[in-house]
């Protein structure tokens, strides 16, 4: 009665670990205890919005760290500075400073856009060379000379627009 | 004329009985314009907030999943607690032997304050001689606020 199917299944896995078991154990049928798979139990992770996650960092505690501990039980006064470091790196990993550290990641980023504006200038360049046929005739500027004398003389916008701007009399452009 | 009037007709038609439909659909009750349909359900006030939280940090048995919990869920509000809820807090860190918990709790509040940077020095001044009393040291005590 003292000793139960129960306690005797809770014992032995307390020995595999210190991790908090949330799930009941099963026992009817004779099956025994089923097996509880790391992701499975509470993870220990850092983050702002969670500041107190559901497990301690170290797991498995050194003599030293268990003395600390014991310690920790009694004022709080007593204890060094490098005391309280310690009991706060055995419950977590990093502290928010660290955990909000930023990363240097974004000269990657820059540089990687740079890098490929920069590949894309060469690919745009090739284009140009090898793979685009020659430019049309009316682009040359003796036909853009052409091309100009015939709006002015057909008076193209003459109000406010491309003949306004040129000075008849003087045969230039308006100043 | 005869065109005419067969026009304005079927519009007169559809306006008097959109009219209808709008009274027939109108949600709220007959009352002064100005009233909105809110719940009527009581808010929380800033003070009874408060009251709550650190009764629920108060209890003298408190166990650490608790502590956690509460914490966590605190964080998770869109406000920094009052000192008086974290003063709870810390003495429920004192009762679970948990210094880490508690220097902790005031590096979140510290995070929780945003660019609002007078906040967290008021909150230390506040709990002063409770950090004193339970022999807490603030993260800067400790160098733990620079890397």
């Amino acid at each position: 009665m003292l000793f139960s199917f129960r306690m005797l299944a809770t014992r032995a896995l307390s020995l595999v670990g210190k991790r908090a078991i949330s799930t009941s154990i099963c026992l009817r049928g004779g099956h025994g205890v089923a097996k509880v798979d790391d992701y499975a139990l509470p993870a220990y992770f850092d983050r702002r919005e969670n500041p107190l996650p559901d497990v301690q960092f170290v797991t498995e505690l050194s003599a030293v760290q268990k003395s600390l501990k014991e310690k920790e039980k009694g004022s709080w006064a007593t204890l060094s500075n490098e005391e309280k470091i310690a009991l706060y790196r055995i419950s977590f990993k990093q502290s928010f400073a660290e955990m909000n550290e930023g990363t240097k990641e974004w000269k990657s980023v820059i540089a990687g856009m740079f890098f490929f504006i920069g590949m894309t200038g060469l690919v745009v360049l090739w284009q140009r060379k090898f793979v685009y046929g020659p430019v049309p005739p009316t682009f040359e500027s003796e036909w853009k000379e052409k091309e100009v004398q015939r709006m002015l003389d057909m008076r193209i916008n003459p109000v406010e627009g491309f003949s306004a701007k040129w000075d008849y009399e003087n045969k230039e452009w308006k100043k | 004329f005869s065109p005419v009037g067969k026009m304005f007709r079927p519009v007169v038609r559809l306006s008097t009985s959109g009219v209808r439909s709008l009274t027939r659909t109108r949600p709220c009750y007959s009352a002064p314009l100005a009233s909105r349909c809110y719940s009527h359900a009581k808010v929380e006030t800033d003070e009874e907030f408060d009251a709550r939280w650190v009764t629920y940090f108060s209890k003298p048995d408190i166990d650490a999943w608790e502590l956690k919990k509460g914490m966590n869920t605190l964080i998770g509000y869109d406000l920094v607690p009052e000192p008086k809820i974290l003063d709870s807090a810390l003495r429920a860190c004192r009762r679970l032997n948990d210094l880490a918990s508690a220097i902790r709790i005031l590096e979140a509040v510290k995070d929780k304050s945003g660019p609002h940077k007078d906040i967290y020095p008021y909150l230390i001044q506040e709990l002063q001689p409770t950090l004193i009393e339970l022999g807490i040291s603030t993260p800067e005590d400790l160098g733990m606020d620079i890397l």
